[in-house]
């Protein structure tokens, strides 16, 4: 018998969950900010379904009731993606250690 | 593009995010992990174009969509003060959601597109994903638009609750369990707007009653939503780098509630059912005598101080609101210079979200290794001999340690009244936020310093 292919998201799912428990079990708390604005801008990697669905009108049309939602989430997830790495970009940035001149 | 390699592509860009949560373990790690992000991020935009290998005009929309976007966010990032940012990520959150919203609506109107069969006869399996995709995502928006506006303080960090809140909830959420059902039995659009509308709404209701200091558990329950959304999506579209991803997020927020929740010894539900700090303490405050409390000024701080040889700093939201970082660390520098020992303790529900506090000293300039967490530090009170207590207050209450009766008995606190002499910066003696009067104000070795905290610090600066 043929396993249905939803089987196979659902383990990488399920393994994925575990994976993300235990790599952010090992963030040191002092970068929690950080690790808050990096998990945003990767969860906008529902930007390729909303790629999808911009790019989904028909030939010679580029705004149906489908693609408008597209565009729109577009723009959702590139102010999220952007705006996220960037500002932990900027967080990082600032996290130095004591400076050896004692 | 062949559908398996653009499969494995997604897998690779799924790994990158993995390893830039990982490089989070420390901070010389992290900005390398944040660049795999970023890879990570450009392969999956990158892969998806080149699979959908549709380079019209709309192609040339969705580059300027992204464009737009793109400098919006970067001009955010950029201008945001880092006081700023739990605001800052209660709001990206509900981005996150809304377009979660927008990609289920359009794949709902246009299922071919996404390969999910034709519209009212869409696939079973793909018509309750993305149900799940839809509702959580619009829970995450309206809930985070919440979030934000109590932060933002444009609505009052009050909670507000009602008689049969959490009935209504339940009834809700019920309901959109029936609405699910019936509309993969019936495929009709009304009801899946409804669905929709519904979402929003409990979404509203469940952060309502939630007050502003629980802020730290409600922003990384969002998170965790967001990261559910995106993952209901991501089986929607059959795509495993938004599976990963959602998966490593969901489970990445959830952490972050149980952690912010144990600070505060409370439990999940009980922060969730909300309405903390609003029922009236008939402990504290009215018919209690005035007892007496030692005050001082900047003079006798910077004295105390002096004649130290360390000193433990405990800031708290209340040194963020005073934007009193910076000329906390020109204090610290001057004790510096006359060989005081100086460290920082952090508690983990200090501020409004994990990490909070860390971020505003890093961005004051001050090292990281010399900023410690509750259990890394708890011990040292002892033999510290001054504790400069800035913004900070229940955390600080040993109440939570002598009084069964408190609401805050077992919460973790920090022992600063273990130091031999405790520095209080508070502009009054108004109980905090769990709306009880702290017993750390009335010990013989404290001295209060009611003033703002910045102007507080600059003046012990100057008698230094």
């Amino acid at each position: 018998m043929e396993i249905d292919p939803f089987i196979f998201r659902l383990s990488i799912f399920i393994l994925s969950i575990f994976v993300g428990y235990y790599v952010v079990w090992s963030v040191t708390p002092s970068l929690h900010t950080p690790l808050m604005s990096v998990t945003n801008a990767i969860s906008s990697v529902i930007i390729v379904g909303a790629i999808i669905a911009a790019l989904s009108a028909n030939d010679g049309v580029v705004f149906s009731s489908s693609s408008i939602y597209g565009f729109l989430a577009i723009v959702l997830a590139a102010i999220n993606i952007f705006g996220g790495f960037l500002v932990t970009q900027r967080m990082l940035a600032m996290y130095k250690k004591k400076k050896k001149d004692k | 593009m062949s559908a398996n390699i653009s499969a494995i592509l997604y897998l690779i860009s799924g790994v990158l995010f993995i390893l830039a949560l990982r490089g989070l373990s420390s901070p010389e790690t992290s900005r390398q992990g944040n660049l795999f992000g970023i890879i990570g991020m450009v392969i999956a935009v990158v892969v998806t174009f080149l699979s959908v290998g549709n380079f019209t005009a709309g192609f040339i929309y969705v580059l300027i969509f992204l464009a737009i976007g793109g400098s919006i966010g970067a001009f955010i990032a950029y201008r945001i003060p880092m006081t700023a940012m739990p605001e800052l990520v209660a709001g990206f959150h509900s981005l996150v959601g809304l377009a979660a919203v927008f990609v289920a609506i359009s794949a709902f109107i246009n299922p071919a597109a996404f390969n999910l069969g034709t519209p009212g006869n869409i696939y079973l399996a793909s018509l309750i994903e993305m149900a799940i995709g839809a509702a959580v995502g619009a829970i995450t928006f309206s809930g985070s638009v919440i979030a934000f506006l109590k932060l933002q303080g444009i609505m009052s960090g009050a909670p507000i609750t009602f008689r049969g809140q959490h009935l209504l909830n339940a009834l809700l959420l019920i309901l959109i369990v029936i609405l699910t059902f019936y509309l993969c039995s019936t495929q009709s659009s009304n009801l899946f707007w409804v669905l929709i509308a519904i979402s929003f709404l409990i979404g509203f209701l469940i952060i309502i009653p939630i007050g502003g200091a629980d802020m730290p558990v409600v922003i990384s329950m969002l998170n965790s939503y967001s990261g559910w959304a995106a993952a209901g999506i991501g089986f929607t579209l059959e795509n495993t780098a938004l599976i990963i991803t959602g998966a490593l997020v969901g489970s990445s927020g959830a952490i972050l509630s149980y952690i912010m929740c144990k600070g505060m010894n409370r439990s999940f539900f009980n922060v969730i059912l909300g309405g903390f700090g609003a029922t009236e303490q008939t402990s504290g405050g009215e018919n209690k005598e005035q007892r007496p409390v030692k005050s001082g000024n900047a003079d006798d701080a910077a004295f105390l101080m002096k004649n130290a040889s360390s000193v433990i700093i405990v800031p708290g939201y209340g040194m963020a609101v005073a934007q009193a970082q910076h000329a906390l660390r020109e204090m610290v520098d001057t004790l510096k210079k006359n060989d005081i020992k100086v460290s920082y303790a952090i508690h983990p529900v200090a501020g409004r979200m994990p990490g909070h506090m860390n971020v505003l000293l890093a961005e004051a300039n001050v090292p990281y290794d010399e900023v410690f967490e509750l259990e890394e530090i708890n011990n040292d009170f002892a033999n510290a001999d001054v504790a400069f207590v800035i913004g900070a207050n229940d955390v600080t209450n040993p109440v939570a340690k002598t009084d069964p009766q408190s609401p805050i008995y077992g919460m973790p606190v920090l022992d600063v009244e273990k130091c031999k002499s405790v520095l209080f910066v508070k502009r009054s003696l108004s109980p905090g936020y769990a709306g009880i009067d702290n017993d750390l104000f009335y010990k013989e070795n404290t001295l209060m310093l009611f003033a703002d905290a910045k102007k507080m610090t600059e003046d012990i600066t100057k008698n230094l």
